[in-house]
């Protein structure tokens, strides 16, 4: 056990390495950012002074270096657009990005469990046929299209919700968000809802294929035959087992769903990350989107590593077929 | 294989796929795109960048609307005064060749190195699967903005982030099947014959890892698609001088709040509708080849 984890821990950082090499490297190839950051009447002296100033005018390696070591320490160096450090402009961001993940699986959760167990208890039926259509339809739908859609339907023609930005925060336990508030809800609803559609799909599809092959063995055969309900038969003794997959992969879906964030946030206007990055490509914002880049990674490596050792805990064949 | 019996193989494998007549008649749909995808230029009410015929006088005209002189245009015009129609012709064949360039050459390079892995084994097995298992941890989007963000956008770099993000799903459904292969007696007879590695591979295990492959690549296609249209319309992908269908879709979400509807919902039905037939097709395909489902 001990020497899957430290291997996958190297692993990690192998990977984290490697990315930062590869975002450095590629971000310094593109375009000259100095030009962001001077006035177009600026002088040559001035120009250079700039460039000096932020040391790009060293070797691509040897900034690199530089760079390795002030990420160590927790600096990614200042933003050229909004001159505050990188990181704390990500940060910042970060919980409303989180906030809206986690209410999109909220969401994707409470319609795709039951769809699925249904559509998987009942194959037959022209509703569970309808639902797995349904589901083809779900995951081809462009997210950034049903975004839209959504803006047109219920902002600008029936006008029931706002379309753009975060709403209110509210304070609950400590914690800041818009979930608790009235003008906070009706704001995220929208954004949440069309992140949700991309993974109600999946995991629909995910509970039926579950409910499909445990409604046949002999355990849900047995409580049924003992004379038990047919509710307690689902809500306990399949729903217990379809579980164990279901819970295993939320962690990789709330990780893509963090990804998949920077489409909703940039089509709802959505003050997350996300947005953050996007804006930051458009003004070639180097710092930022190197910053953001890593941070990112460095979340899916580590949301993956903790998925690889919970698994691995779970399972124990899986220890077995990594040490290899 | 004698000719009799390539006719054979190629009316089982239509009846078999025929089963699911909503298959046939995706089929069917996605056939018609690909001709108006490819024909775009000759079928096309007017050219939406020829700049002689576009004029700004026409600009978001509402579908079935005329011009000063007559022409009516079915699906309006979008901001500049083109042709809404046109303009998603010209788009379905953008985006069509960037998903199904992609993917021929993500199954180029994940079909060799899933095809060798499973051939020599060994340590560089073990390598190419673990980096497979380390890019599919991510999910697709942030591998592609990964790229793009750190080199710019572009059609080669768009190219590029969308064969990095398929070719691991490639490698390893072609090392599925050539391990299965390379165990069989003809491969060893093939050896036998001291024949090279890459002949053994590339004219013995590879034709018999081409099914599972097909199902792969028209699921991946119409990912590749999706995903290109939506880096597109983020800003990430395409340049405005390829117009694709995401573009075109970016390019309506600037009048939503107007209420100008149809410059962003037509790109977008046809996008869905052509991503959807795909789909339905794959998945039919992948039920054929399944020996799980044979009855």
């Amino acid at each position: 056990m001990t020497a899957f984890i430290l291997q996958r821990s190297t692993q990690s950082i192998v990977v984290l390495f490697v990315m930062s090499l590869i975002v450095f490297c590629g971000v310094n190839l593109i375009g000259d950012p100095i030009y962001m950051m001077i006035s177009p009447e600026s002088t040559q002296a001035e120009i250079e002074r700039t460039i000096k100033e932020f040391g790009l005018d060293k070797p691509v390696l040897e900034q690199y270096w530089y760079f390795l070591k002030n990420v160590l320490n927790g600096d990614f160096g200042l933003s050229f657009v909004q001159g505050i450090p990188a990181l704390s402009l990500i940060l910042e961001r970060f919980p409303a990005t989180i906030e809206l993940a986690l209410f999109s699986l909220f969401i994707s959760l409470v319609f795709a469990l039951p769809l699925g167990i249904y559509a998987g208890l009942k194959p037959d039926r022209k509703i569970s046929k309808f639902i797995m259509a349904g589901s083809i339809l779900g995951f081809s739908m462009p997210t950034f299209w049903v975004g839209i859609m959504l803006i047109m339907l219920f902002a600008v023609h029936l006008g029931w919700l706002p379309s753009t930005g975060r709403g209110e925060l509210g304070t609950f336990l400590g914690i800041e968000s818009s979930l608790f508030t009235l003008d906070g809800l009706s704001h995220i609803f929208l954004p949440a809802l069309n992140l949700a559609l991309f993974k109600l799909s999946s995991v629909l599809r995910l509970t039926r294929a579950g409910t499909r092959e445990v409604a046949l063995q002999d355990y849900i055969k047995f409580a049924r035959a003992k004379g038990l309900s047919e509710s307690r038969v689902v809500n306990v003794h399949l729903l217990k087992n379809i579980l164990i997959p279901v819970v295993t992969v939320i962690g990789l879906e709330f990780g893509s769903l963090v990804a998949f964030s920077t489409v909703t946030e940039t089509v709802f206007a959505w003050p997350g990350a996300g947005k953050l990055i996007i804006d930051a490509v458009y003004n070639l914002d180097r710092p930022v989107i190197v910053a953001y880049l890593i941070i990112i990674v460095a979340f899916f490596v580590f949301l993956n590593l903790i998925v690889d050792i919970l698994y691995s805990f779970l399972d124990p064949r899986v220890r077995i077929k990594g040490s290899d | 294989m004698s000719n009799n019996n390539k006719h054979e193989l190629l009316s089982k494998i239509w009846s078999d796929f025929s089963e699911n007549k909503l298959a046939v008649g995706a089929l069917f749909f996605f056939i018609i795109i690909l001709f108006v995808a490819i024909f775009a230029s000759v079928i096309s009410p007017t050219d939406p960048y020829d700049l002689s015929t576009v004029t700004i006088m026409n600009s978001r005209l509402a579908p079935m609307e005329e011009d000063f002189s007559g022409n009516v245009y079915w699906l309006g015009t979008d901001g500049a005064g083109r042709d809404m129609l046109s303009a998603i012709f010209y788009g379905l064949r953008i985006s069509l060749s960037v998903g199904v360039l992609s993917g021929i050459f993500a199954l180029i390079v994940g079909a060799f190195f899933g095809i060798s892995a499973a051939y020599f084994g060994g340590r560089y097995e073990s390598l190419i699967m673990r980096i497979v298992d380390i890019q599919l941890s991510f999910p697709s989007i942030l591998v592609a903005l990964i790229i793009l963000a750190a080199f710019g956008k572009g059609v080669e770099k768009t190219i590029l982030a969308l064969v990095l993000v398929q070719w691991a799903y490639y490698a390893r459904t072609a090392r599925a099947s050539a391990l299965v292969e390379s165990r069989k007696e003809y491969v060893d007879a093939a050896r036998c014959l001291s024949l090279g590695n890459l002949r053994i591979m590339l004219s013995h295990i590879l034709p018999n890892c081409i099914p599972p492959l097909i199902v792969v690549a028209t699921l991946q296609t119409a990912h590749a698609i999706s995903l290109e249209a939506t880096l597109s319309f983020l800003g990430l992908g395409l340049p405005q001088t390829e117009p694709s269908l995401g573009l075109l879709i970016g390019n309506g979400f600037e009048y939503v709040h107007t209420g100008d509807y149809w410059i962003s919902i037509f790109p977008g039905i046809a996008l869905l509708f052509t991503i959807v037939s795909i789909n339905l097709v794959g998945d039919q395909l992948r039920d054929m080849f399944n020996p799980r489902l044979k009855k």
